[in-house]
């Protein structure tokens, strides 16, 4: 493993500190929309880590959940549809003392960003990603998504869905991600639990979260999962064991595990990009000065 | 004044390529200005590639017109070339491979067998060697001094690959006698001129630009004929601690690039049209969050896959329609490696001075075509000014705050007390989105016009801050050229072959194509007798642009798109039309 001279993200302490909180922007959120825990969590995780706002930048798409960063008081991206991740990556390269979070939407996420999030998983890039699950696009209000269930009934597939759905933690086990969970909005403990672990964890860390959209998903609801989770760390897995971990990702029907399937440690882009090793990016000198000699192997 | 032309020719996998930036390179150590043209196709093996050196005083922008000498790998090479060779000229060949009958040589062209294979053959068994034999025949006949090809031998292998370095001395030493016992030097060879130059392919000066400006990071995907830049970069990125990163796609890429600008560093991407399609939403959003960007557009010969491999300056409209609505942008386009260096300076200055998306404009023809450059054309003493353009001081700070200029101060992420959030929906100038709850409300339609305002009035600025057009040659000429981008290099030379058959013309020139100040466009070409206009497009896409931006219409125009660059002939013979005929 590289040796890395960057410095972590520094854990200031001391009563002066600002914390995250609430921005003055109101959430425009349905009532009883899963989202509110997800916020709730990524707000709580923060100020247990002691994480100050304007070391945070929080990236997402487009989506209902991807107004989330305009609700804390953090810095925030909010891009377009299906590329928050490669966005949060560039900010992680060019300034690695920061703390970023991507969140989106499963239509976002696992649909149009299909592509960053196998990538970004693949590379380790350390950041924590955040996805609010609703099995449902609710900002377009109502068709399919790439987690539908098999048929599910929406305004784009009135005779039901007819593709499988994407298995995001399972993908996500494939794609080499070194911290893959489940929470769910129902349960914001145990989230911003799983949401600070991530956030600590060096690497990629990927949270989904069942995010029940109250509108337009009337199968996938807060019942429906509170009916059906379990916990993970109460049923003796071991988040260390990939096999054990594969066996969680496939389980699903009457019951379905939530809580961290898999944690791992291996070098993260960061510290495998020699470059930064000299600090952050933006710190370093910029420019041709002093390297004139590059001139050279032009004669 | 002098001008030698070295072409090789054969098949893809033949080394054509190394053998004409190896005869290049000499050309430009003696002293001498190189244009190299580098023709190839898409395929690894086989087909026909073919790369000339040409060398000269005054400084060849083109590939001109003629050769005078010919190394030909294969019979193929002779049949395509032969009719570009000019009188005197010297076809270099191996008739252990192929013969070449007196019937297939045009008047005046004469050939000369060397046995590059039995040369070869003394040191190994691998027939790439005859390349070097070949290339020791070439020397003598071009005036190339044998040390000076021995020395650039050794400099392409490194320290690492003694033996085979000794048998390319070896065999480039038996093919330069050879000549020498068998020729005479081609009419056109030239001499050591002076200091050595820099030779740089276009995209390499980009890069080189990019490196200088302070650019910090790069994202790219693979896409002929952008990928030079990246590997450029990517071969320096620890020496220049330039972060290099190559994206699962170009969407990818532009978006590192814009989270990186956003974190705070210079931050670009590059590729063709076909990437540069998928880069367009993302370009907007660079407009909406007013993040610095540069995007080097390298166009290749579309539609769609096109012709991957050759020339055409067809994505112009694509540059400059680029994205959903409105948002302020300029387009550069850089000739020549020079400008290109030069243009990259300006488009990171640009971009960050103005808090948008600033496009490079180059082609195949530019972006890989070796020329050469004296150093102290591309300076390296460039000031690179540090980001922070706001200091918290205990105000509220609004991101997008409205100002006369349209530049609104930037904070970056890890500054206490500035924290904001960049939103590709419209927004106010604290960055609160309007497009939603209050949309439509009459207060916040008012705020939007206010803020669409704010960012267009950035236009005005660059307008002023780019570079205007530029007259070359004498004022009041019988016949004005107009062009942009690689298509200059051909009408430079044709400029000069038409003042020795003593037609005056000169050159209004486009180094920025996107904003054009109508007052100062118009005032230029008041003072342009006839005027005809140069592009490698179907349609006309620069007169398109000049005549809806600012009323001037040119009517008699060189409208090239096969694929194959702009000739400096092509432009002598529609000049003499235009002054002769009026043109049409």
């Amino acid at each position: 493993m590289a040796e890395s001279s960057a410095q972590p993200t520094p854990v200031p302490t001391g009563p002066a500190l600002p914390v995250i909180g609430k921005s003055d922007t109101k959430p425009t959120w349905c009532p009883g929309c899963g989202d509110f825990g997800v916020v709730a969590a990524v707000e709580g995780a923060l100020k247990r880590l002691k994480i100050p706002p304007y070391n945070v930048v929080i990236v997402s798409g487009i989506g209902c959940s991807s107004n989330l960063p305009h609700f804390l008081s953090s810095y925030g991206f909010h891009g377009i549809h299906g590329r928050a991740l490669p966005v949060a990556e560039g900010i992680r390269w060019a300034n690695h003392g920061l703390t970023v979070i991507g969140t989106g939407g499963d239509g976002d996420g696992f649909g149009i960003g299909a592509g960053h999030f196998v990538h970004a998983m693949r590379r380790n890039v350390d950041l924590t990603y955040v996805t609010m699950d609703n099995q449902i696009y609710g900002l377009t209000t109502g068709q399919a998504s790439p987690t539908s269930q098999m048929g599910q009934k929406t305004k784009s597939t009135p005779t039901g869905v007819i593709e499988n759905p994407i298995d995001p933690i399972a993908l996500a086990l494939a794609s080499g991600a070194t911290y893959v969970a489940r929470g769910f909005s129902g349960d914001v403990k145990q989230l911003t639990d799983l949401v600070a672990g991530g956030i600590q964890h060096k690497g990629f860390a990927f949270v989904d979260v069942f995010s029940p959209c109250v509108t337009y998903n009337k199968v996938n609801t807060f019942d429906f999962f509170r009916q059906r989770v379990y916990k993970l760390e109460s049923a003796g897995h071991d988040p260390s064991d990939i096999v054990a971990a594969w066996q969680r990702a496939l389980e699903w029907g009457d019951k379905i595990p939530i809580g961290l399937f898999y944690r791992t440690e291996r070098p993260s882009y960061e510290d495998l990009e020699e470059v930064l090793h000299a600090g952050p990016l933006l710190r370093q000198p910029a420019g041709l000065k002093g390297h004139e000699s590059v001139l050279d192997e032009f004669v | 004044m002098s001008d030698l032309a070295v072409r090789a020719g054969g098949q893809a996998g033949d080394g054509i390529q190394s053998i004409g930036e190896t005869v290049s390179r000499c050309l430009s150590r003696m002293g001498w200005h190189v244009f190299g043209l580098n023709a190839y196709q898409s395929v690894i093996r086989g087909g026909h590639v073919w790369f000339q050196a040409r060398a000269g005083d005054p400084r060849p922008y083109s590939q001109g017109d003629q050769a005078d000498l010919l190394y030909a790998l294969d019979p193929q090479s002779v049949a395509v070339h032969a009719p570009s060779l000019r009188a005197g000229s010297t076809i270099v060949h191996d008739p252990e491979k192929f013969a070449i009958a007196d019937s297939d040589l045009p008047v005046g062209v004469r050939a000369l067998g060397v046995p590059t294979l039995e040369i070869a053959r003394k040191y190994t068994s691998q027939s790439i060697l005859q390349n070097a034999g070949g290339m020791g025949a070439i020397a003598f006949l071009a005036g190339i001094p044998l040390d000076l090809l021995h020395e650039v031998l050794r400099d392409s292998f490194g320290k690492k690959a003694g033996e085979v370095a000794d048998w390319n001395v070896g065999a480039a030493s038996a093919g330069y006698e050879f000549a020498r016992a068998h020729a005479a030097p081609n009419d056109h060879a030239l001499g050591r001129k002076g200091a050595p130059k820099l030779l740089m392919s276009g995209n390499q000066a980009i890069a080189l630009g990019a490196a200088a400006a302070g650019c910090k990071f790069l994202a790219q995907y693979p896409m002929t004929p952008a990928s030079s830049i990246m590997h450029w970069l990517a071969a320096h990125a620890q020496t220049l601690g330039i972060v290099v990163k190559q994206a699962e796609d170009e969407l990818a890429a532009i978006h590192m690039a814009i989270g990186a600008s956003f974190g705070g560093v210079r931050a670009m991407t590059a590729t063709s049209g076909g990437g540069f399609s998928l880069m367009v939403e993302a370009l907007g959003m660079a407009g909406m969050t007013e993040t610095p960007l540069v995007v080097v557009e390298s166009q290749r010969a579309g539609p769609s896959t096109g012709l991957p491999t050759k020339t055409e300056q067809g994505d112009l409209n694509l540059m400059l329609g680029a994205g959903q609505g409105e948002f302020p942008r300029a387009i550069l386009a850089p000739s020549h490696p020079v400008e290109a260096y030069q243009a990259m300076l300006r488009a990171f200055q640009l971009a960050e001075d103005w808090q948008t998306p600033i496009l490079v404009a180059s082609d195949l023809h530019l972006s890989e075509n070796v020329m050469t450059v004296d150093r102290e054309e591309i300076p390296t003493d460039v000031e690179v000014r540090s980001l922070f353009t706001v200091e918290p001081n205990g105000h509220d700070y609004q991101r997008y705050q409205y100002t006369d200029s349209g530049v609104s101060p930037r904070a970056l992420p890890g500054q206490p007390g500035l924290q904001f959030v960049a939103g590709s929906d419209e927004h106010d100038a604290h960055g609160h989105l309007i497009s939603d709850v209050k949309s439509g409300i009459p207060i916040w339609v008012t705020e939007r016009q206010r803020m669409m305002d704010k960012r267009m009035r950035k236009l005005h600025g660059i307008a002023a801050a780019t570079e205007p057009p530029a007259w070359e040659g004498p004022a009041g000429a019988d016949l004005t050229f107009v062009a942009w981008g690689s298509t200059i290099g051909a009408v430079r030379d044709a400029r000069a072959s038409l003042a020795e058959r003593g037609v005056a013309t000169n050159l209004l020139r486009f180094p920025t194509v996107y904003p054009l100040d109508p007052a100062v466009v118009q005032a230029e070409f008041a003072k342009a007798k006839r005027t005809l206009l140069i592009e490698a497009n179907y349609s006309g896409q620069f007169g398109r642009l000049l005549r809806a931006e600012t009323g001037v219409h040119l009517t008699d125009r060189l409208l090239k798109y096969d694929g194959e660059p702009v000739y400096p002939h092509e432009v002598v013979a529609r000049a003499v039309e235009v002054l002769n005929h009026g043109g049409k």
